[in-house]
């Protein structure tokens, strides 16, 4: 549904963009992260056609967006960062004038309007001036734009950004939501949110792509193996060589000690489950154990290796 | 182009600002057309159609300003540019706004005509000229503050650039100037001044090298302001 080919997007002599290649699949609702500056709006303003790439091209739903540029914009809903709209104009004149713009008119235009409205959750903020809403309203007021024209991909833009949690969670809803039918591309560098909303994710970071897949794909690809945190009853240097004895053993640390209870971090080199060999080494050495929990590593964890 | 234009039109009238400048348009244009008017006791809009392109220059920018630079300034020019949309229909809707504002403004000082023809007998050839000059006239004042308007985010900027510059080319071809400059350049100012053609149209005679010179000052800037929206596509 979206394919980016080889992308480079200079301004002046500073490289915003090098060489950036991904795809996305009809259906799929992939996470777009990457820090502050990385280049996530200039790849979204390039395959929504407000920029051209310098270097390569990007496809959207079967169309060249910089050929047939009017053709791929039909087809595609975008949500641009902070939500642009006009203030002065009521919710429903906005949107009935986007509608106008892209040529829905009498029965279709008033059919798109209610779904849209149904289905953004605006129905409280119909009749009210732009400038008077909330922040969340605002962002579904957007996203009721993007939708409008019932487009098989969107773009969004950080659309969660500058909402209070409880937004957050039903905007989050409402992207889950429309993911079922459309194929959603959407920046964010909210973490928990691409977890949990998103069936893929594509970190790029200074203008680079870093890593894709699926956050658990992700997870194992750049830190391996879960991590265990074990609090233990004992001679520090004995448990030191008993844990060395552990199956996959690759390292330990040592956090702290609090009265007398020894808290160590272990690596395991395996992706299976390993804390009843943990538990089993503790009752043959006739260590007491106070705590062992297992720990995956987060998606933010490989964010930060990937893009620092 | 229709619904920009329509909306943009609509949007200009529920600004506070387009009422205040339309009010000390119009307050102005009929006291300095009766204040000259009664005292010389004629049946003629000499005065009118010679004051009326001056209050052009000041008021006309004011609206195009927020034209595209409220829209670059929101971020909603964005949306706005990567609809299906060819950017010549925006630039086309956004002109066809304003033109239809400058048409209101005109249909606005029309009690002058009627007072004046109620009083004595006016002629209207001179009439019909000074509107069409008008017309055109503010057509291109319109199209030249469009394009400043898209080179800036700042609406102040874009009022006052264009109206300096309109007062630039107006006062060229006033005899004013004209007299202190070489003789040399004396076709070429009073060729591209924007008063010199305004001025034989309200004379009544309608030259298509006038109309043509408007129409041209008019698309040059219309062309320029559509460069510069695709000027995007290139840096």
């Amino acid at each position: 549904m979206i394919e980016v080919k080889g992308v480079t997007k200079w301004y002046g002599t500073f490289r915003a963009l090098d060489q950036i290649s991904f795809s996305l699949d009809k259906g799929e609702v992939v996470g777009f992260l990457g820090p502050n500056g990385a280049g996530k709006t200039t790849t979204m303003r390039i395959l929504t056609g407000f920029i051209p790439p310098s270097e390569g091209e990007c496809t959207v739903a079967g169309h060249n967006v910089s050929a047939h540029s009017l053709l791929a914009r039909q087809k595609m809903g975008y949500l641009p960062e902070a939500t642009p709209l006009y203030g002065d104009m009521e919710v429903t004149d906005y949107l009935k004038y986007i509608g106008a713009l892209r040529k829905l008119s009498g029965d279709l235009l008033k059919k798109r309007l209610k779904e849209v409205v149904a289905i953004c959750g605006l129905g409280n903020a119909v009749g009210k001036k732009i400038s008077t809403l909330s922040k969340g309203f605002r962002q579904r007021t957007g996203l009721a734009q993007a939708l409008l024209h019932d487009p098989e991909v969107l773009i969004l833009d950080e659309p969660t950004v500058g909402l209070d949690p409880n937004q957050i969670v039903e905007i989050r809803n409402l992207i889950r939501q429309i993911g079922k039918s459309k194929t959603i591309l959407l920046s964010t560098h909210i973490l928990s949110e691409v977890e949990q909303t998103c069936t893929r994710v594509i970190i790029i970071s200074d203008g680079k792509i870093a890593g894709q897949g699926t956050p658990q794909e992700l997870i194992h690809k750049t830190h391996g193996a879960p991590v265990y945190f074990v609090g233990i009853r004992g001679e520090e240097n004995v448990i030191r060589d008993g844990l060395k004895t552990l199956p996959f053993y690759k390292d330990s640390n040592k956090i702290s000690t609090v009265n007398g209870v020894i808290h160590f971090q272990i690596a395991l080199d395996s992706k299976n489950n390993l804390s009843e060999e943990i538990f089993k080494l503790c009752v043959a050495q006739k260590w007491g154990l106070t705590e062992l929990r297992r720990e995956e590593a987060t998606l933010e964890e490989v964010f930060k290796k990937l893009t620092q | 182009m229709i619904t920009i234009a329509k909306k943009e039109y609509r949007e200009f009238f529920y600004s506070p600002i387009a009422y205040v400048f339309t009010a000390v348009f119009l307050f102005l244009t009929f006291w300095i057309f009766f204040a000259n008017f009664f005292p010389l006791g004629q049946a003629t809009l000499r005065f009118f159609f010679s004051w009326v392109p001056i209050l052009f220059l000041i008021f006309l920018p004011s609206i195009t300003m927020s034209k595209w630079a409220e829209e670059k300034k929101l971020g909603t020019l964005e949306t706005l540019l990567t609809l299906p949309l060819t950017d010549h229909s925006v630039v086309l809707g956004k002109f066809l706004s304003s033109v239809f504002v400058l048409l209101t403004i005109l249909l606005l000082t029309l009690p002058v005509c009627i007072t004046v023809s109620f009083l004595g007998d006016l002629d209207p050839g001179p009439v019909i000229g000074g509107y069409l000059g008008l017309f055109l006239l503010g057509s291109a004042c319109l199209s030249a503050g469009l394009y400043f308007s898209s080179l800036t985010e700042n609406q102040i900027i874009a009022y006052v650039i264009p109206t300096v510059v309109l007062f630039l080319f107006y006062l060229l071809g006033e005899q004013v100037i004209i007299n202190y400059l070489p003789s040399f350049f004396k076709p070429l100012l009073s060729y591209i001044s924007l008063s010199t053609h305004f001025q034989s149209i309200t004379r009544g005679v309608i030259d298509t090298r006038d109309i043509l010179y408007y129409l041209s000052v008019t698309g040059f800037f219309l062309y320029l302001n559509l460069i510069q929206l695709e000027s995007r596509q290139w840096r």
